[in-house]
C-alpha cells in the first residue's frame, strides 16, 4: 500500500492508532510522506483526515483524553518519544488551518513571531527573514509597503497567504494545511495553489482537502481515509484513475462523501 | 406608529413594557438631576474651591473637598495596584493553567469574595487588618525595605490609614477584575492559541503573546469595573481610612474619601448649606464613578464586537 519512496520519508506513520477518550479515530495508519513533495489526504468528513494531521505535530496533544499507539516518524525520530521536545517538533512542522487565524498584530509582527520566539532573532536578520518568508508566500509584492499594518486589514486570501508566510519564517522541513483553501473565493485558492507547487521544491507538504480536484490538481501522493482508516495511498493520478480499493472508486466517483 | 395594525392585548403589553423600561434611565436623570439641584448652591458658594480647598468647615461655610476627593483616588489606585495582578494572575490559572476539576470551586470562591458584606470587610479591617499592618507590614517596609525615608511610608503609623483603605479596596475589587477576565480570556478563540502552539510557542507565549494581548481591552474593561467598585465604596473604607480631612503625601497617614465624607456627615447636616455641600460631594463622585463606568462599558463593547477585519 506505500508508495515507493526513492529516499527516506519525511514524515512515516507506523501503524498509528488514536483515540479521544473512548472513541477510536484513527486505525493503524501506515503512511509515508515523501521530501520534496505534496501528499494530499482526502476522505469524507469524519474520516480521521485532520485527526492525522494534527497527530503530526502533536497538537492533538492539548485534547483531554487524547491518546495514540504506533508511532509516527519525522526523518526516522519518533515525534511521541519520551525525549522529543514537543516545542521544538512544532517549529520543524508548519501548520496552516482552515480559517486563517493571523494574530491581531502588525503583517510584520506576524510573520516574526516565530524566529523570535524560537531563535531570538531581531533587526537586519529579522527583517530578511520576515522578506523572504513573504516572498515564499507570494504575498512580498502585495505588503511590502504596510508592514506595519494590522494583519486584519488583508483580505481573506492574503490573510491566509500571510498565516503561510508565518508558518515558513520558521523554516520548517513539513508544511501540514489543514483545508486551507475551503472558505476561500477561486481565484484566492488558485494562488494558494500555485504556492504549494512552488513551495514543494523546498520542503514536504502535506494538506488536506474536501477537494477532490484540488488534490488531483496539486499533489504528488494522494492518501485515502474512511472511517478512521487508510484505505489506500498512491501516486496521485494512478489513485485518481486506476484505484485499486472499490471504496476508493466509488468516493472518487462521487457516489458517496 | 410601531403600534399600528397590533392587537388590542399586544398593545397594551407593548405600553406597559415600555413604561416599565423606561422608568429606569428615567429614575438615573431624576437622580442626576436631584443631586445637581440639591448640590447648586454648594458650588455656588463655594466655586472653584469646592476641589481645589482643603478646608471643609461648616460653621464658616468652608467647604472644600479636596481631601475627600484625593482620598477616594488615591484609595482606589491602591486598591487596582495590588488587586489587578493578583485577579489577572487568578483568571490566568483559572482559565488556563488549573486542572478542570479545580477550576468551579476556585472561581466560586473568589466570586463568594464579592458576596461578603462590606461592613464585615471594615470589622475585619478594623480587627484584624490595622493591626497586622502597623506590626507587621510598616516595620518590613521601613526596615527590611527601608523605604521609611521616601515621603509614601514616612510618618507615625497608628493604625487606621490610606495604605489599610486601599489594602481592604483591593479585596473588595478583586473578584470583579477576576471574573471580567476569566470570561473574555475563555472567550479568546481556539485558533489564536492553536496559531502560537503550531508556531512553537510554549504554553507560557501562547498565554502572553496570544490569549492576554487580544483579550486586552476586555481585562482592562474589568479593571476598570474593579474601579467603579472601589471609588463608590463606603462602609469598609468608613471603617480603616481614620476619616481626617488632610491631604497627606504618606500612605500611613489617614484619610478622607467622599463616600465616607458624606457617610459620616449626613446624620449631623443641619443647615441647608452644609446638606447641599454634601450632596455636591455625591455629585462629584457620581460623575466620576460614571465616567469610569462609560469607560469600561465602551471597552468591553470594543472586545466583544472583536477586532476588526
Amino acid at each position: 500500500m506505500n508508495v515507493a519512496a526513492p529516499v527516506t520519508p519525511t514524515v512515516e506513520a507506523r501503524n498509528f492508532s488514536f483515540w479521544y477518550g473512548k472513541k477510536q479515530a484513527l486505525y493503524d495508519i501506515t503512511l509515508t510522506m515523501p521530501p520534496r513533495s505534496i501528499t494530499a489526504l482526502i476522505g469524507p468528513s469524519g474520516c480521521g483526515k485532520s485527526t492525522f494531521l494534527r497527530s503530526i505535530n502533536r497538537m492533538n496533544d492539548t485534547i483531554p483524553g487524547a491518546r495514540h499507539e504506533g508511532s509516527i516518524l519525522l526523518r526516522e525520530r519518533d515525534v511521541y518519544a519520551r525525549d522529543m521536545d514537543v516545542v521544538h517538533l512544532r517549529h520543524r512542522v508548519g501548520m496552516v488551518f482552515q480559517r486563517w487565524n493571523p494574530f491581531p498584530k502588525s503583517i510584520y509582527d506576524n510573520v516574526a513571531y516565530g524566529p523570535r520566539i524560537n531563535s531570538g532573532l531581531r533587526g537586519r536578520e529579522l527583517d530578511e527573514v520576515v522578506e523572504r518568508s513573504l516572498r515564499r508566500a507570494a504575498l512580498w509584492e502585495e505588503v511590502k509597503d504596510r508592514l506595519r499594518q494590522s494583519a486584519l486589514s488583508l483580505s481573506g486570501g492574503q490573510q491566509q497567504r500571510l498565516c503561510i508566510a508565518r508558518a515558513l519564517a520558521n523554516q520548517p522541513e513539513v508544511l501540514l494545511l489543514d483545508e486551507p483553501a475551503s472558505a476561500l473565493d477561486p481565484g484566492s485558492t488558485q494562488k494558494i495553489e500555485q504556492l504549494l507547487s512552488e513551495l514543494k521544491s523546498e520542503l514536504a507538504i502535506v494538506i488536506v482537502t474536501h477537494n477532490l480536484q484540488q488534490a488531483g490538481r496539486v499533489s504528488d501522493y494522494t492518501a485515502f481515509f474512511y472511517l478512521g482508516r487508510l484505505v489506500e495511498c498512491d501516486d496521485t493520478a494512478r489513485l485518481f484513475t486506476t484505484p485499486r480499493e472499490q471504496q476508493t472508486e466509488a468516493y472518487i466517483t462521487g457516489r458517496f462523501g | 406608529m410601531i403600534l399600528a395594525g397590533v392587537a388590542p392585548g399586544d398593545r397594551v403589553y407593548q405600553l406597559a413594557i415600555t413604561a416599565f423600561a423606561l422608568v429606569v434611565p428615567a429614575l438615573l436623570v431624576l437622580i442626576a438631576i436631584a443631586i445637581g439641584v440639591a448640590a447648586w448652591p454648594a458650588f455656588a458658594t463655594a466655586g472653584l474651591s469646592f476641589i481645589t480647598s482643603s478646608e471643609w468647615n461648616v460653621q464658616a461655610g468652608k467647604f472644600g473637598a479636596a481631601p475627600a476627593i484625593y482620598g477616594t483616588l488615591v484609595s482606589s489606585f491602591i486598591a487596582l495596584l495590588l488587586a489587578t495582578p493578583l485577579a489577572v494572575g487568578v483568571a490566568i490559572f483559572l482559565s488556563e493553567i488549573a486542572p478542570k476539576w479545580l477550576r468551579q470551586p476556585v472561581a466560586f470562591l473568589v466570586d463568594l469574595l464579592a458576596a461578603i458584606p462590606s461592613v464585615v470587610y471594615g470589622l475585619w479591617g478594623i480587627f484584624f487588618l490595622v493591626p497586622m499592618l502597623r506590626e507587621h507590614v510598616v516595620p518590613f517596609l521601613r526596615d527590611t525595605l527601608h523605604l521609611g525615608s521616601t515621603p509614601l511610608f514616612s510618618g507615625p503609623a497608628y493604625g487606621p490609614s490610606m495604605l489599610a483603605a486601599g489594602v481592604i479596596l483591593a479585596i473588595m475589587a478583586l473578584p470583579y477584575i477576576s471574573a471580567v477576565t476569566r470570561e473574555v480570556l475563555l472567550a479568546v478563540p481556539r485558533s489564536q492559541r492553536d496559531a502560537a502552539l503550531a508556531l512553537g510557542a510554549t504554553k507560557w507565549e501562547m498565554i502572553w503573546d496570544a490569549v492576554i494581548p487580544y483579550a486586552r481591552s476586555g481585562i482592562i474593561g474589568g479593571i476598570i469595573l474593579g474601579l467603579g467598585r472601589a471609588l463608590g465604596e463606603t462602609m469598609a473604607v468608613t471603617m480603616v481610612i481614620g476619616n481626617r480631612p488632610e491631604i497627606s503625601a504618606s500612605l500611613l497617614a489617614p484619610g478622607y474619601t467622599m463616600a465616607s465624607l458624606i457617610a459620616n456627615e449626613f446624620t449631623e447636616a443641619t443647615s441647608d448649606l452644609h446638606l447641599s455641600a454634601l450632596m455636591a460631594v455625591g455629585a462629584v463622585l457620581f460623575t466620576i464613578t460614571l465616567i469610569v463606568n462609560a469607560i469600561a462599558r465602551w471597552l468591553v463593547w470594543r472586545v466583544a464586537s472583536g477586532p476588526r477585519s
